[in-house]
């Protein structure tokens, strides 16, 4: 990839800034389409919920000297299990989520004061690293194991999108039909787990929850059409990371996880104006 | 951790502890905004958790760190950057889901309500570490104004706590019942006139200059701690409303108190131990519950309420 890169003008003539793309365009492509089904679940709290988890399992990962990456995932899917488990039907309750992630994001100081006290002056960067973010960190090969695990978690949603569809739009329905609701809930809500890992390593585990809800929420505002929206979250999603690297790439002092992020509400929120529009009680709503 | 090398450990004698840990202003100064923090977290808690909106809650908690971080790079003190941004984000989250037109009756239900609360935390988080980016040399900082530091409250900041702390519980005394009944039924509230939208606005607003007051002291990721889990471990203990809020405000004071205590003499931040202890009285307060429910209850509610379903959508509220 470094080779490559050589011969190209301009920003992408940066390795870092092709490792960047390339992973960021793979892990925005896993969290617009998680994302859609994350917001026609209501479920963005459990993304929120996952966002401090993986804080805390980077940090507890750090604690113990391992791979930052091994606690990351560990502690997002083991988490989302957990919380699939304590609700009815794999939709977990906001209150028992809220003081178990409340309780968790403690947990998560706990470790970066042993963190920091610890290892000196190194080591004091870590809270921040870890809960903004550095995408522009990722050598070739983090970047080339982010992108792996971001296809997966694609190709997965891909191949059942339409029973995760039929379950999220009338539960009562497909259960009915005899699709596996529950089993689907927590396959749902491990997924989100990996993507939640996944986003944290490039916007950081505080804003990746804008990675995950700001795409989808813009495709649901535009278009009732559920396929149509999935794929415009997507595209949205992909379109808003490369627009926050330029931007950040364009001026130094911005970092990367604003810029995405600003761009990311600045779409969302063009999107509140144009569909002022007519807003008629699409499928989703029906149900609510 | 400074003072934690400079104190003397626990002696295990309540009494020279208590007054060895006094003997500093701050620490005092520590206790009495603990106290107006604890009571205001419990009573506004608990309506939180009533209205279903814990989500709205962690936002606007969340939202107090680029407040505090943008108010140092401007200068100024961190006490306006914290009610700006709180009661800011509180008034853009009361106004803009609504204009979609799709009301919801749950406050964190609604799928375009809960990703807009989202993308605005999010935006808002990232504008926070902007903020700290422009403002070189400020990373010291950061860790405490996330999870919390006891250390350094004047005792103007406690004036201005309790002078809000007033203020707040003033406005809910006066819309307190009103409140209630729109949390509790908003359909049938709305037919007989109450204005649920209002209410709703400004509960919206007491919550975000409450959560504004608190993260001086817990810092703004751990807030949320002190929002949600006593008044959770109260609504599993009681599902009248009086009780209830008084149960919450007293754990949230004894937790806060304790914390204050145990963070005085250990290393670790007081977020860890506040969001800790208040975590283990909620894990008791299952305990108890589901004790009572295999005691003496019909066997089909308590099937119910241990599949998850919350205490006040079960039993009667009034």
């Amino acid at each position: 990839m470094t080779v490559l890169a050589s011969g190209w003008p301009g920003a992408l003539g940066h390795p870092f800034f092709l490792h960047a793309a390339l992973a960021g365009a793979a892990i925005a492509a896993a969290s617009g389409m998680v994302g859609y089904f994350l917001v026609l679940r209501a479920q963005v709290f459990t993304g929120d919920a996952l966002s401090h988890m993986a804080f805390t399992g980077s940090l507890a990962a750090l604690a113990a000297g391992v791979d930052l990456r091994l606690g990351l995932y560990a502690a997002t899917i083991a988490v989302a299990v957990l919380l699939g488990t304590l609700s009815r039907s794999g939709r977990a309750d906001d209150v028992a989520i809220g003081s178990v992630f409340a309780w968790i994001t403690g947990l998560g100081a706990f470790f970066l004061t042993l963190y920091t006290t610890s290892g000196g002056a190194d080591n004091a960067g870590a809270g921040v690293r870890v809960l903004f973010g550095s995408i522009f960190g990722l050598s070739a090969g983090q970047a080339g194991t982010a992108a792996a695990v971001a296809a997966g978690v694609c190709a997965v949603v891909l191949a059942v999108f339409r029973l995760l569809l039929f379950a999220s739009v009338d539960e009562a329905v497909a259960a009915a039909r005899g699709v596996p609701v529950r089993l689907l809930g927590f396959g749902f809500l491990a997924l989100v787990g990996v993507t939640a890992a996944e986003a944290s390593q490039a916007v950081g585990s505080l804003l990746l929850l804008g990675l995950l809800a700001a795409p989808a929420g813009t495709a649901q505002r535009l278009t009732d059409n559920p396929a149509r929206a999935f794929a415009l979250s997507t595209v949205l999603a992909v379109a808003e990371m490369w627009g926050g690297l330029t931007i950040s790439y364009a001026v130094p002092k911005m970092p990367p996880s604003f810029a995405i992020v600003a761009v990311a509400a600045a779409v969302y929120a063009a999107a509140f104006a144009v569909g002022a529009r007519r807003r008629n009680p699409g499928p989703r709503l029906a149900r609510a | 951790m400074l003072i934690a090398d400079a104190a003397t450990d626990w002696s295990w004698n309540p009494v020279a502890d208590l007054r060895q840990m006094w003997a500093f202003p701050f620490m005092v100064n520590a206790f009495r905004a603990g106290a107006i923090v604890a009571v205001l977290a419990g009573v506004i808690g608990w309506y939180m958790v009533l209205r279903r909106q814990s989500f709205a809650g962690h936002t606007l908690s969340t939202v107090a760190f680029p407040g505090a971080a943008g108010a140092t790079l401007l200068g100024v003190g961190a006490v306006y950057g914290y009610f700006t941004f709180c009661v800011g984000a509180a008034l853009v989250i009361a106004a803009i889901p609504r204009a979609g037109g799709h009301e919801s009756g749950h406050g964190s239900g609604g799928g375009e309500e809960a990703a807009v609360t989202g993308t605005i935390q999010a935006f808002l988080l990232g504008a926070g570490f902007l903020f700290i980016a422009l403002y070189q040399g400020f990373l010291g900082g950061v860790d405490a104004l996330l999870f919390g530091s006891f250390l350094g409250i004047t005792t103007t900041q406690v004036e201005v706590l309790a002078a809000v702390g007033a203020a707040v519980l003033l406005v809910l005394a006066v819309v307190g019942r009103p409140l209630l009944f729109a949390s509790v039924d908003p359909a049938v509230a709305a037919a007989r006139g109450v204005p649920v939208r209002l209410l709703s606005t400004v509960f919206l607003v007491v919550l975000g200059a409450a959560t504004a007051a608190t993260s001086q002291i817990t810092g703004a990721l751990l807030v949320f701690a002190l929002l949600v889990m006593p008044a959770a471990t109260a609504q599993n203990l009681t599902a009248r409303p009086v009780l209830g809020i008084a149960a919450s405000v007293g754990i949230a004071l004894a937790v806060t108190w304790t914390s204050l205590t145990v963070a005085y003499y250990s290393p670790y931040p007081i977020g860890f131990w506040v969001t800790t202890f208040a975590f283990a009285a909620y894990a008791a307060s299952w305990g108890v519950r589901l004790l009572r429910e295999r005691r003496g209850r019909a066997p089909g509610r308590g099937a119910v309420a241990a599949a998850g379903t919350p205490a006040w959508t079960s039993g009667s509220l009034l």
